[in-house]
């Protein structure tokens, strides 16, 4: 895909940064207001599918490629396990798999509730990355009639992983 | 047949739709979006049920602790959080369930040239 | 420590860690090692789970939220039977799937979605609660429609969009079914939803809505009649060991275990559902083994009969539902009852490791030779004899022949059957004559499949086959020497350590997590719920987490 018009562009230029700047916002701020890791994650994946649409398939190559988008999805979703794991591990009566074990905080401060924002950081790269390696996946990866260079089932096993 | 049971009464005309998009239709892509529409009818039912109206006509409010808010008013007066919390995971499960059924889509295209199911018939018996 | 949650957690990490060392250069059959790995350890905890007696097991609540609103994961007497079968049949497929994989291009990705599977239908077995199910449930969904297209022919693509849409229609309906649930209840876990519905003397109208709802959405996961449609297309288009666990472990345990346990556990073994699953058993052993007969495709033939077989299983399942509802108190019903449980659950165990066998043995009969057509292949077994021998095994372990396991789970049902027709109504005979009848078909059409496979002079096709590669032999020599050890069930001493606290489960009568809180007074049960049911994990730093009244009848013990 060879991108759109100037119009476009230049609109896409001033408005990515604000689009990316709100999903961060976001997934930092998913434990006080209504949002976290996915919906920001889904923010942030729109952002990156705009610059890509509207620059062409050669500039997503700079954005990110697929070694990239990969390895950071899986290790985004490590991550989470071992916060989940941490919780198991981390000694004392009351431990459990998932268990809330940093301090808690007041409640509606930025910097409260225990490990849910590093969770929500973690299902934010993750639902990020992995929604812009599916659009890669289906849109740019291949060509019709041609051989792909990414499976369907990279995608498939991306997305299957998410709901976790 | 009050006033409060209207949503539900769309959101089952939303499931009837959906299915009968999946069941009816040819095109493998009106099959997917027949897809979608019954997932968000679900969806929709799930949110519904959580609604809680307060018996003295004062208006719901969201189950978030802004700083104006005391614990008794938003035990009084707040919806159900938990379909939400229900209908976040669903929607992600639904995300997911259509990613992989466009790729199947986009790939049997490849395969067969075409998206009519009734042209796709290999596996037969 | 507690190791429930590793059967979840392992998994999961495995599911993550695979792309990585894909991306690594780990490939070929090295990439199979820490899958087998993992598997091998998930057998291992799930063996320590089963000799760990119930009391000692009580439910493990997740992130330190009691009940009810917690998140419980419930190793009881039927979960712990059922992870040994899943985890079994797991690490047999991934020593099978050593070889097989050499032609797919990329095994990383297969192991990854292996691993997922086994890490949703550890968790549908575990889930204590209905949301949590219904997650599991769909993450070891996904994974298979996604394995199951793995090849990316047009007819796996095909097959698996058909089971995608159909799957996708089944969680609608039982997501439906959480709702109406939550709605009569408010409360989302099993013992306190048994606990209101006991108190609210038996299922009510929404209740049975429900009851509806999740009996169309879990019986297209069990592949009964009438939703089996997307099972004939599905299993023979996936790769052979997707094959196996598809047919061997996920429709039961994401269909049959499910329906046991809603029926059986949360609303009470009540009549009317112990009659649906009588009626949707009998019609699908009749009608699996009636569209079986005519199929010219090996593996098409095998997932007909495991419609069939699994219809079998919640035959027997139903009749020991029925019969507890309407002649509860009578011992001598109840040890009829008791029968029938033992033999559905005999037969689930027996099927997925024969059923298991057969795929596996399909997979390496297209490897060798390239093709599934019954009327293509004959005189294998002397081209292939271990594969061969496995795979007589496993036919006449399926039809029924003594001494195999088959033999005895078949004869149980049966008699159980016939049981009940003379002392509880004559109305059961007709399932009886018609188990038997089904049996006798099915011992027609496998002696075709032994007759057109293994006997005779070597077709063209079988010409260049050679034996199967080493891995792909081990696994199916081990699941036909289980074909053979599964008979020992039967003997008195071995039933008590395995099948009994599953069957106690089933009957309500167990001592285990679920029914403590059903038998406990009302009044505790009710001490810690409060105006809002659940929280959510966002709102989790809205208030800290209340410990509960020590009057409940459940309490917390660390397991060392």
């Amino acid at each position: 895909m060879q991108g759109m018009s100037l119009i476009v562009k230049s609109m896409t230029r001033l408005v990515a940064g604000f689009i990316a700047l709100f999903g961060v916002y976001i997934v930092l701020y998913g434990h006080v207001t209504p949002g976290g890791g996915f919906t920001g994650g889904v923010i942030l994946a729109g952002g990156m599918v705009l610059v890509v649409l509207a620059f062409g398939e050669k500039f997503s190559r700079q954005v990110l490629t697929h070694g990239v988008a990969q390895a950071s999805d899986s290790i985004a979703a490590l991550v989470f396990l071992l916060v989940a794991l941490g919780g198991y591990m981390v000694g004392g009566i009351a431990c459990r798999f998932f268990y809330n074990f940093l301090g808690r905080g007041t409640v509606g401060e930025l910097f409260s509730a225990g490990t849910i924002p590093i969770s929500n950081l973690a299902i934010g790269i993750k639902v990020g990355v992995g929604l812009f390696g599916v659009f890669l996946a289906l849109a740019v990866f291949r060509r019709l009639g041609e051989r792909s260079l990414m499976e369907p089932e990279e995608a498939d096993e991306q997305l299957g992983a998410h709901l976790l | 047949m009050t006033l409060e049971m209207l949503p539900f009464l769309l959101a089952f005309m939303l499931l009837v739709i959906g299915i009968y998009a999946i069941i009816a239709k040819r095109n493998v892509i009106k099959v997917i979006v027949g897809l979608l529409i019954l997932d968000y009818a679900v969806n929709l039912v799930l949110i519904l049920m959580g609604y809680r109206g307060s018996g003295d006509g004062a208006a719901a409010l969201a189950p978030i602790k802004t700083p104006g808010l005391s614990e008794q008013m938003m035990l009084e007066r707040a919806v159900d959080p938990l379909p939400q919390a229900l209908v976040l995971t669903s929607i992600v499960i639904g995300l997911s369930v259509a990613a992989l059924v466009v790729a199947l889509a986009i790939r049997l295209y490849d395969k067969y040239g075409t998206f009519d199911t009734g042209l796709m018939r290999n596996l037969r018996g | 420590m507690n190791l429930v949650p590793l059967l979840v957690a392992i998994p999961l990490a495995g599911g993550f860690l695979m792309p990585i060392l894909g991306r690594l250069s780990v490939r070929g059959r090295s990439a199979a090692v820490l899958p087998i790995l993992m598997a091998a350890a998930m057998l291992v905890l799930s063996v320590l789970l089963l000799a760990t007696p119930d009391a000692k097991t009580p439910p493990y609540w997740v992130g330190a939220w009691d009940f009810p609103v917690g998140i419980s994961l419930v190793a009881d007497g039927l979960s712990k039977l059922l992870l040994v079968v899943i985890n079994v049949i797991s690490l047999l497929a991934l020593v099978f799937s050593l070889d097989y994989m050499a032609r797919y291009t990329k095994p990383d990705l297969y192991y990854s979605l292996f691993m997922l599977m086994l890490a949703g239908m550890n968790g549908v077995v575990l889930a204590g609660d209905l949301f949590n199910l219904f997650v599991f449930l769909e993450v070891a969904a996904i994974a298979s429609y996604a394995l199951v297209a793995f090849g990316t022919e047009a007819d796996e693509l095909e097959a698996s969009m058909k089971y995608l849409v159909l799957g996708a229609i089944s969680s609608a309906f039982i997501l439906i079914g959480i709702a109406v649930m939550y709605n009569v209840t408010g409360h989302l876990n099993w013992a306190k939803i048994a606990a209101l519905v006991k108190a609210g003397g038996g299922p009510t109208l929404p209740v049975y809505l429900a009851a509806a709802f999740f009996l169309m959405g879990f019986g297209l996961k069990a592949a009964m009649v009438p939703f089996h449609a997307w099972l004939p297309d599905a299993h023979p288009s996936a790769p052979a060991p997707i094959s196996a666990m598809l047919s061997g472990v996920l429709i039961k345990a994401c269909g049959v275990y499910v329906l046991c346990r809603l029926v059986c556990s949360v609303f009470g073994g009540h009549e009317p559902f112990g009659m649906a699953l009588l009626v949707l058993g009998v019609l699908s052993m009749v009608l699996g083994a009636l569209m079986a007969i005519g199929q010219s495709d090996l593996k098409r033939l095998l997932a007909y009969s495991s419609i069939s077989q699994v219809g079998y299983v919640v035959l027997a399942l139903g009749t020991g539902v029925i019969v507890l509802a309407r002649w509860g108190g009578d011992p001598a019903m109840e040890s009829l009852a008791f029968l029938a449980f033992f033999a559905g659950l005999f037969h689930l165990v027996n099927h997925a490791v024969f059923k298991g066998l057969l795929f596996l043995c399909s997979g390496s009969i297209e490897q060798a030779t390239g093709t599934r057509r019954l009327s293509h292949l004959a005189g294998l077994g002397s081209k292939m004899p271990v594969t061969g021998w496995s795979l007589r095994a496993g036919a006449l372990a399926i039809s029924g022949i003594p001494p195999f396991g088959g033999f005895w789970s078949k004869l149980l049902i049966i008699l159980a059957l016939v049981r009940a027709g003379a002392d509880v109504h004559w109305g059961f005979y007709v399932p009886a004559a018609l188990a038997a009848a089904t049996a006798v078909i099915t011992l027609a059409y496998y002696a075709k499949v032994q007759r057109d496979v293994l006997g005779g002079d070597p077709s063209p096709a079988v010409m260049g086959a050679r034996p199967a590669p080493r891995a792909m032999q081990v696994a199916s020599v081990a699941l036909a020497v289980l074909c053979l050890a599964t008979a020992l069930i039967v003997v008195p001493a071995v039933r008590v350590r395995l099948v009994d606290p599953a069957i106690h489960v089933l009957a309500g009568t167990a001592s285990g997590s679920v029914s403590a809180v059903v038998q406990a007074p009302a009044g505790a049960a009710d001490s810690s719920v409060s105006e809002t049911p659940a929280v959510d994990q966002e709102n989790a730093a809205a208030r800290p987490a209340d410990e509960p009244a020590p009057s409940m009848a459940l309490v917390e013990r660390e397991v060392p």
